[in-house]
């Protein structure tokens, strides 16, 4: 049962990032919050039974791709500076 | 209007399908017929304490290499579309003293996270993906606390081609000494739980783990010299 609140809390806390990614004004704001959709999912793969989904989930879902959408808006802001 | 209508009625209709779905869903309490042979005789075939290792290297060990396969064709065409050219050699901002000096401390234990993971593959959860991810993503932190700096392209060709090409020599041992393409009884099975154990799984998964960390770092690198660009 107590299992049972902890993924509800989390799952209405990966909802909320998840619209927070999709009508933030800001890019970066959107990318943070599209980060912990990733972590939030991991820590539930976790009391999942889970590690190494839960793993792959936090070191790709919100540590590499993060830093690579980061690359590209500084990419796209730069070019259309110029 | 219209449109908004249709919006809503196909959702509600996923909805209803979803909520059939969910109720109808009650989890199976007997494992089915190849998870079951998994089980029982996966431990004594393969020695590996991490089952879902044994699966992954072993029983669907063709599965992984195609896996592999896939990582180095992206990371081959991310490299191709992210040819640099002239590069700036001054950062254009200063990096933060915290994010320089945590990434000082950081870094190293992260890349021996990724090692031990990928080393204990087969006695702990995770194996070659999950530590080549968490070293690229040491190689990412590295990046971005130290922008000057370049990965070296030679260096993550020679590591990716030599264990992937490792990879496949050992596949083909397989077929040879054993019951077939990477089988790991070529190397004896040792003690059941031990470091020195499992035949060839160890070895399959430091290969793999290098592999996908020399490819991950190499999409993260060419990305990190794209930004430099002039």
């Amino acid at each position: 049962m107590n299992m049972t609140w902890i993924a509800l809390i989390i799952g209405l806390i990966m909802l909320i990032m998840a619209f927070a990614a999709i009508y933030a004004k800001k890019l970066a704001v959107a990318i943070i919050a599209a980060g912990v959709v990733s972590l939030l999912a991991s820590i539930l793969y976790l009391t999942l039974a889970a590690p190494d989904v839960a793993m792959t989930e936090a070191a790709i879902g919100s540590g590499l791709s993060t830093i690579i959408f980061f690359y590209a808006i500084n990419k796209i802001r730069k070019q259309s500076h110029d | 209007m219209i449109k908004k209508l249709i919006y809503i009625l196909v959702l509600v209709g996923a909805g209803i399908i979803m909520a059939q779905l969910f109720a109808g869903f009650s989890g199976s309490t007997e494992l089915s017929e190849t998870a079951r042979y998994y089980v029982e005789s996966g431990p004594e075939e393969t020695g590996a304490a991490n089952l879902v290792t044994a699966v992954i290297v072993t029983y669907r060990g063709l599965d992984t290499l195609g896996e592999v396969t896939i990582l180095f064709t992206v990371a081959a065409i991310i490299a191709f579309f992210m040819k640099t050219r002239e590069q700036r050699d001054k950062p254009k901002r200063r990096v933060s003293e915290i994010l320089t000096t945590g990434a000082r401390i950081l870094v190293p234990g992260t890349m021996l996270f990724g090692a031990y993971i990928f080393i204990n593959g087969h006695l702990s959860p995770g194996g070659g993906f999950q530590g080549g991810a968490i070293i690229a993503s040491g190689f990412a932190l590295m990046l971005l606390a130290f922008p000057q700096a370049n990965l070296s392209h030679k260096t993550i060709r020679w590591v990716e081609s030599i264990s992937g090409f490792s990879f496949v020599i050992i596949g083909v041992l397989g077929i040879f000494m054993a019951g077939g393409f990477l089988d790991n009884s070529i190397l004896p099975l040792g003690n059941f739980g031990s470091l020195f154990s499992a035949g060839a799984i160890p070895i399959i998964y430091i290969f793999i783990g290098l592999k996908v960390g020399a490819e991950l770092s190499n999409v993260v690198g060419h990305m990190h010299e794209k930004q430099k660009e002039i």
